[in-house]
């Protein structure tokens, strides 16, 4: 098993570095390149070129690429053009403020996902599954930033029940109480949308077990369908879901996008949609990069994580 | 040897027993009204092609059937007691208990999450009521028993550590695991190679004698009939075409489908003829004709065979055939 994920562990690392190759390529690219950003039409030639060398900007773009890297390997992001902030210390800040959001709303949505789904894969026809697909297929129609509108409207301006902006209400930033209620309508928002894919996924799964021959061996053996449900099919529909568990980790980065921005919640969205409308380009770079590693990290994890649970890959590469 | 048979009392009786698919508004009829008996400590054999209605008569009996089949009439008594209609607590006590059955696929049949002593120990627990070390004891003898060498290592073992021929085991173990009066084994070699079939079907024999059990060996191959088999049973669409002890349906065969089914096995012995097969294939059991489901392959069909369903008749008291020209065909052979 170990050499299983030592394998894993080294053909990840390639992968990486491609990434951050892509990510650096496609920002060069882009046609509106970072001087643009700093400088202005009336400047003279020099002043250009000083602002280029400043920044490194005159040199070739694979020693750009080698700056960057070093830069990153180092924990120096760089800074913004736009703010001249630290990029390191901005993520600082925001990765936490967005991890908090993200995180119990995915926790929450995979429970919840993994119960009802459950439901509906062992009624397949029945009511409760007529029910619970027909409302992920509604909830995978309605876009977030819509359906964050209708509770903003409806829970926090007809009702007046929670803030509707922001994390804290400006003089009790210390207040727990405080953050939690800036905090239940993002989230109820962002387990909605989580919701209804890992539902649907978590159904067919069922179904597509309950329909296995160990199944009907063990129905045959007069196990109730209560136990077969709970103590076989349970952990077999759970295997995939850890792929998708593995592949959601980039949401802790990026997942609320979206919903920040409706709220106001000063994560790495709201980050992330002002680097893109101000052409920050570093900004912008550094969380492409976070984001796309994420992925290879959480499919990384997902392997491991697969190889301890899956009795049948445990016995590989030994 | 016959006449011990006969005065042996019944375990299983179905009577009249008529299961079907439906999807949506059609109907598809897969048992078509099937009457037999499964007689104490007998092993009796079901033969027939894919599609003739087998396994899903067998599921019938023991109620797990999929959700879009139904038992539409019959009744199945089991050692003088109504099955048919119990409820579906009632009907789970006696699965596993009473009737235990093997399945076609080993490869499939065990849960690849969980070890196959875990099957064992589980089902131990649930129907003997066992304590969990004593589970675990008894699913290493259960191990031994089926011939699995080594048990002790192999109780911890997960399924895909198993060859085909070893799961089968494990599967025959849990099948044993609860002392079942009736032990049905439906295609229990077809997924197995030739060797391990030999091996698979003497250990089946080995533990019904030794166990006092009844088996239903459910197989479309002849050559797995005549060895262990006393008595069988011949299905063709969903219907029972000839039943008659091993000897009769072998030596004396009076349906056209079972000489069919006869010639077409190669044989050792004998002179050398060319293998004939049987003409076409399985009906569709969509669209159901009114007279014999055989007679579009039936080479001796005549008009009557097409508008009209035959009835049994007897020729001795164990062999019965549903044909028009049985035991006066002889003279339409020609």
């Amino acid at each position: 098993m170990f050499k299983y994920i030592f394998k894993r562990i080294m053909q990840a690392i390639p992968m990486l570095v491609i990434i951050s190759i892509i990510c650096f390529g496609l920002i060069q690219l882009a046609p509106y390149d970072a001087v643009d950003a700093m400088t202005t039409p009336n400047m003279s030639e020099r002043t250009v070129n000083l602002i280029k060398e400043r920044y490194g900007l005159n040199q070739p773009a694979y020693i750009q690429y080698f700056y960057w890297v070093k830069g990153i390997l180092s924990g120096e992001w760089g800074y913004s053009i736009v703010t001249h902030e630290n990029i390191t210390k901005d993520l600082s800040v925001r990765i936490p403020n967005t991890i908090l959001l993200v995180l119990p709303a995915y926790i929450l949505a995979l429970v919840l996902s993994v119960i009802l789904g459950l439901v509906a894969g062992a009624r397949k026809g029945k009511l409760a599954d007529k029910l619970i697909d027909g409302l992920s297929s509604f909830g995978i129609a309605i876009p977030s930033f819509w359906m964050a509108m209708i509770l903003v409207f409806i829970f926090g301006y007809q009702l007046d029940l929670f803030p509707i902006l922001g994390m804290h209400t400006i003089g009790s930033e210390g207040s727990f109480a405080d953050l939690l209620s800036h905090l239940v309508l993002p989230c109820v928002v962002l387990t909605l949308s989580f919701m209804p894919e890992l539902i649907r996924y978590v159904r067919s799964s069922t179904i597509g077990q309950l329909s296995e021959d160990y199944v009907m061996v063990q129905q045959a053996y007069g196990s109730a369908s209560v136990t077969i449900l709970f103590k076989h099919v349970l952990r077999n529909v759970l295997l995939p879901v850890i792929t998708i568990v593995g592949m959601s980790l980039p949401m802790l980065v990026t997942g609320a996008v979206v919903t920040e921005t409706v709220f106001g919640w000063p994560g790495i969205g709201t980050y992330f949609v002002k680097a893109i409308q101000g052409f920050d380009y570093p900004v912008v770079m550094a969380i492409m990069l976070l984001s796309s590693s994420l992925v290879i990290l959480g499919n990384l994890a997902s392997d491991i994580l697969y190889s301890i649970v899956d009795p049948r890959i445990k016995g590989m590469g030994e | 040897m016959s006449s011990n048979i006969e005065e042996k009392s019944n375990l299983l009786e179905v009577k009249k027993l008529r299961t079907s698919f439906y999807d949506g508004k059609s109907k598809l009829e897969a048992v078509r009204g099937i009457d037999f008996t499964v007689k104490k400590g007998e092993v009796l054999g079901i033969v027939g092609e894919s599609g003739s209605g087998k396994s899903v008569m067998v599921k019938s009996i023991l109620g797990i059937i999929p959700t879009n089949a139904k038992i539409d009439a019959g009744e199945i008594i089991l050692d003088g007691k109504h099955i048919e209609n119990l409820s579906k607590k009632d009907k789970r006590a006696i699965r596993g208990r009473e009737i235990a059955m093997i399945f076609q696929d080993p490869m499939t049949a065990l849960n690849p999450l969980k070890k196959a002593g875990d099957h064992l120990v589980e089902l131990l627990i649930r129907v003997r009521g066992m304590k969990k070390k004593e589970a675990k004891n008894e699913a290493i003898e259960l191990l031994r028993m089926v011939g699995i060498p080594s048990p002790e290592t192999r109780v911890n073992q997960y399924p895909h550590e198993f060859s085909g021929g070893m799961r089968q085991r494990v599967l025959i173990a849990m099948a044993l695991a609860c002392n079942p009066k009736l032990l049905i084994a439906d295609e229990p070699t077809t997924a197995l190679d030739v060797t391990i079939q030999a091996q698979i079907l003497e250990l089946l024999k080995k533990l019904q004698t030794e166990n006092d059990m009844s088996v239903v060996l459910i197989t479309h191959d002849l050559g797995v009939v005549a060895t262990i088999c006393s008595r069988i049973l011949v299905m063709y669409a969903g219907m029972v075409m000839e039943e008659g002890m091993a000897h009769e349906i072998f030596y004396s065969p009076k349906h056209p489908y079972t000489k069919a089914l006869i010639n077409s096995i190669p044989r050792v012995d004998g002179e050398k003829t060319r293998l004939k097969p049987i003409k076409g294939s399985a009906p569709s059991l969509t669209k159901v004709a009114k007279g014999c489901p055989f007679a579009e392959r039936c080479e001796l069909a005549i008009d009557k065979c097409f508008t009209e369903m035959p009835v049994y008749k007897s020729f001795s008291s164990t062999q019965k055939c549903m044909c028009f020209l049985a035991g006066e065909g002889d003279k339409l052979d020609g």
